[in-house]
């Protein structure tokens, strides 16, 4: 793209790329697209998307290939979207090798086949109207409100052309028309909260910066995303990287930044590559660099790598990092908007709460106010996964209900499961009970509810899995990711993961349960920062809810949820074992014994508890059986 | 060449003798041009040690005294960032790497199963190396791809909704793989 050199330019630029965006989808050859961010890529996307290009180039079809982020419906990747000439774009979820093939010949021989197909994509179609659908009437798409998601999926986010024909960049420059407090007013009036866990209200933490006094002021784009189960921002960034970078530009313009840094977790190596290709595009555009759009304001970007540390999400934390030092925290105040990276001024806003800046100054912060309630305004991404039918990316609006979300769009909980409840808010937050699932997503009603709302992680858990197993996960998540600058976080974590150990194996008494409640509230009063303040929540919102099996665990050294493994172990009943030998084949470490026609046995020392034995154990013989607690004896 | 470094404790690889070649070549001039544009101040500090390990796998205790004259930080300072951040090794990680996702969602769809399975397979624990040098394991936390947990990653490509039976067939393929060689 040439260099773009005033705002009036933008719109030639624009017409530019809407012209080559029709002749791309409404020529005449066929059209593949692909979900190709990371979990498209793991679910194997390129085995069926290569197939197809090599069929289709045998038979001499020279179709279009393109590369795209993800649409959010994770559930059925990989994701595969057919143009046809003349006919609208569908989208075909689970393609496999074979459903690869069938859908070249019907490239081929251009037929209408439908079998997989998950909907038509107008913003795909050309104009076309199709039999099949809209996708956006898929019930995981139905409810949702696609803000900061607007062109996942839709857009390959290579292509800096593809982001200005679905009217990227307009924003900035309206921006920079206004003046930055003008610019500050509209976000307040959005009533925008960071989307990376605290939801502070985004105007506001800009007008403390822009009124800072120094010279030189930083922005900080936060993609650390730490938090285990959240995976919105990746999407974003692998799906939509323009729109972040806008986002930092007008965040940039109403604040007063000249430099800002992205900071990345290295364990997204392909969002970290896609926001590479960005930047430079956005800088060959005059996006980026000195006197943006002529407008003499200057900006830029650099990408920082994290390295592997949780508690570098932490704002202070993040600033010592790319600092060079130990990603330690600080205590605050001096708070960032005062002194932050080198000392200097600067801003720190999540990747999620950046993307949504662009539509906000398009449309107006009223626009984007109306979605929501209470002070929670707007829109929210929820990572959905766990014990649910539909994992995947949603966005929706502010205050809908958790059990709307879980089973209205995520599908409930699979295999005829009881849903035991969902976590939100990763390490600091906790499980919200199933019976307690009629509250609205919403900051002050998931907090008093004794979670958080957070990143904006959801996990959903069926009866399986043991609430006092999982609140062990966390605190042995927290315990080894604490930075050890404080001693509450230091020493609290490890006596409280200790404590959750003892009961998970059936060693603890009564006296530790209330030694652990004793330990979590001075964990959660005595920390230096959010990572061990949070850390007991898991515990504290658990044992809220779910006493019962504590007790169960403590009284009765007893796992409900036959989860806990050193209360748990599998048996085969020796009457019923015939010897047929198929679990001896699918046990993965060898753990089964026994000569072929005679009982088998497992050798406990081996065993790895994965229940694949019970699989494999014909129906008809039901031999192998998992088993907790005092029946253990019996056994 | 570089000592066998699996089964020193990582404040042991900091403190082997000191050299300053690896393979004939002087760890001066190495980062030196691993350096490229990167400024001398602090800042660069991780980006550094970042070069250097993309570089070599890991961070060889030759090249330490080359990175502390480089940025001008003492080589205390070096280590105590290098062991703070989980990316950074000090000893030389096997072959093949697996890592297995232990964050929430992959815990909870079985993804410790899958640790087991590997650590009885092939002997080895998080955060270790085979003594034959063939296999690292290591326990990370979400890979961002909680949709299809529970994942693995096997050699920095990602693999996702991995059961018992699929992570057995990567093992063999492994190991059969190495043996026809
Ligand atoms: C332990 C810990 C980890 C955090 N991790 C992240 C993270 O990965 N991404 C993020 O945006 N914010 C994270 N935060 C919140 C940041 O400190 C900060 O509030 C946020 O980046 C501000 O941006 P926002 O106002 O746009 O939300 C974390 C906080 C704590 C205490
Ligand atoms: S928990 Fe494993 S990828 Fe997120």
């Amino acid at each position: 793209m040439r260099r773009i050199k005033d705002p009036s330019r933008l719109e030639d630029a624009k017409a530019e790329a809407k012209a080559s965006w029709n002749s791309l989808f409404c020529g005449d050859r066929p059209i593949v697209c692909t979900g190709m961010s990371t979990c498209g890529i793991s679910a194997g996307a390129r085995e069926p998307r290569d197939l197809m290009r090599s069929l289709l180039s045998e038979e001499g079809l020279e179709a279009k290939y393109v590369d795209v982020g993800c649409l959010g419906l994770c559930y059925s990747e990989p994701l595969l979207y057919i143009k046809k000439p003349g006919r609208p774009m569908i989208c075909y979820g689970n393609v496999s090798p074979k459903t690869a093939r069938s859908l070249a010949r019907s490239i081929l021989i251009n037929d209408e086949s439908g079998d997989s197909a998950l909907g038509a994509i107008p913003e795909l179609s050309c104009g076309e109207i199709s039999s099949i659908p809209s996708i956006w009437e898929h019930p995981m798409l139905k409810s949702q409100v696609r803000i900061a998601l607007k062109n996942c999926g839709i857009i390959d986010p290579e292509n800096l052309g593809h982001y200005i024909a679905r009217g990227g960049y307009a924003a900035l420059a309206k921006t920079i028309g206004i003046t930055p407090e003008a610019v500050i007013e509209e976000v307040k009036t959005s009533g925008l909260r960071g989307r990376g866990g605290a939801g502070f209200p985004t105007g506001m933490k800009w007008e403390f910066c822009r009124k800072s006094k120094g010279d030189e002021k930083y922005l900080i784009c936060n993609a650390d995303e730490g938090d285990p189960g959240a995976f919105m921002d990746r999407s974003v960034l692998e799906g939509d990287p323009h729109a972040v970078i806008e986002g930092m530009l007008i965040a940039a313009y109403a604040i007063g930044c000249t430099q800002g840094f992205i900071y990345c977790r290295a364990e997204y190596p392909l969002a970290l590559r896609r926001l590479e290709v960005a930047l430079q595009q956005a800088k060959d555009a005059g996006f980026l660099g000195e006197n943006i759009l002529g407008s003499g304001f200057d900006f830029d970007i650099t990408i920082k790598e994290g390295a592997g540390a949780f508690v570098c999400g932490e704002e202070t934390a993040l600033m010592a990092s790319i600092e060079g030092k130990r990603g330690m925290p600080r205590t605050r105040p001096p708070f960032p908007a005062n002194a932050g990276l080198w000392s200097k001024p600067t801003n720190i806003n999540n990747v999620e709460t950046l993307a949504n800046l662009p539509s906000i100054i398009d449309k107006g912060g009223k626009w984007y106010s109306a979605f929501g309630i209470g002070r929670s305004r707007g829109t929210k991404t929820l990572a959905l996964a766990g014990a649910i039918n539909r994992p995947g990316l949603i966005e929706v609006p502010m205050g809908m209900n958790l059990r709307q979300i879980i089973f209205d769009i995520g599908g409930g909980v699979p295999g005829g499961k009881a849903c035991k409840g969902v976590l939100t808010g990763g390490p600091s937050g906790g499980c919200i009970p199933a019976s307690n699932l009629d509250i609205p997503m919403d900051y002050e009603a998931i907090t008093q509810a004794g979670s958080i709302v957070g990143s904006g992680s959801m996990i959903v858990i069926d009866e399986d899995t043991c609430i006092v197993d999982l609140a062990r996960f966390f605190l042995a998540f927290t315990q080894r990711e604490s930075c050890g600058k404080c001693t509450p976080c230091r020493i609290g974590t490890k006596q409280m993961l200790g404590l959750l150990e003892k009961i998970t194996q059936g060693q603890a008494t009564n006296a530790d349960l209330a030694k652990l409640e004793a330990v979590a509230q001075a964990v959660r009063s005595g920390s230096l920062c959010g990572l061990g303040a949070g850390s007991p929540n898991p515990v504290l919102t658990s044992l809220r809810y779910f006493r019962p099996e504590y007790e169960e665990h403590i009284v009765h050294k007893h796992c409900p949820s036959m989860a806990c493994s050193g209360l748990t172990s599998h048996s085969i009943d020796q009457s019923k074992c015939k010897g047929c030998g198929l679990c001896v084949e699918a046990c993965p470490v060898g753990a089964i014994l026994g000569d072929h026609k005679k009982p088998h046995r497992i050798d406990q020392e081996r065993c790895i508890k994965c229940g694949a034995c019970i699989l494999a154990c014909p129906g008809k013989f039901s031999a192998i059986s998992k088993r907790s607690g005092a029946v253990l004896e019996v056994a | 060449m570089i000592n066998s470094s699996a089964q020193k404790t990582d404040a042991e690889c900091f403190t082997v003798p000191q050299h300053t070649t690896i393979m004939g070549i002087t760890m001066d001039d190495k980062v030196k041009d691993l350096m490229g544009s990167l400024g001398r101040g602090r800042g660069s500090l991780i980006p550094l040690l970042q070069r250097v390990q993309s570089e070599f796998g890991y961070l060889p205790r030759e090249t330490v005294a080359a990175i502390s004259d480089a940025l001008v930080i003492s080589e205390s300072e070096v280590y105590g960032v290098a062991t703070f951040y989980s990316e950074f090794k000090l000893k030389k990680p096997g072959e093949h790497t697996f890592k297995v996702c232990m964050g929430t969602s992959c815990y909870v769809s079985g993804g410790g199963t899958l640790l087991s399975q590997i650590i009885r397979r092939l002997g080895v624990r998080p955060g270790e190396t085979t003594s034959d040098g063939k296999y690292s394991l290591d326990a990370v936390a979400c890979l961002g791809c909680c949709s299809q947990s529970p994942t693995v990653v096997l050699d920095d490509v990602i693999h996702g909704n991995v059961t018992p039976s699929t992570l057995e067939s990567m093992i063999s393929e492994l190991e059969n793989g190495s043996e026809a060689l």
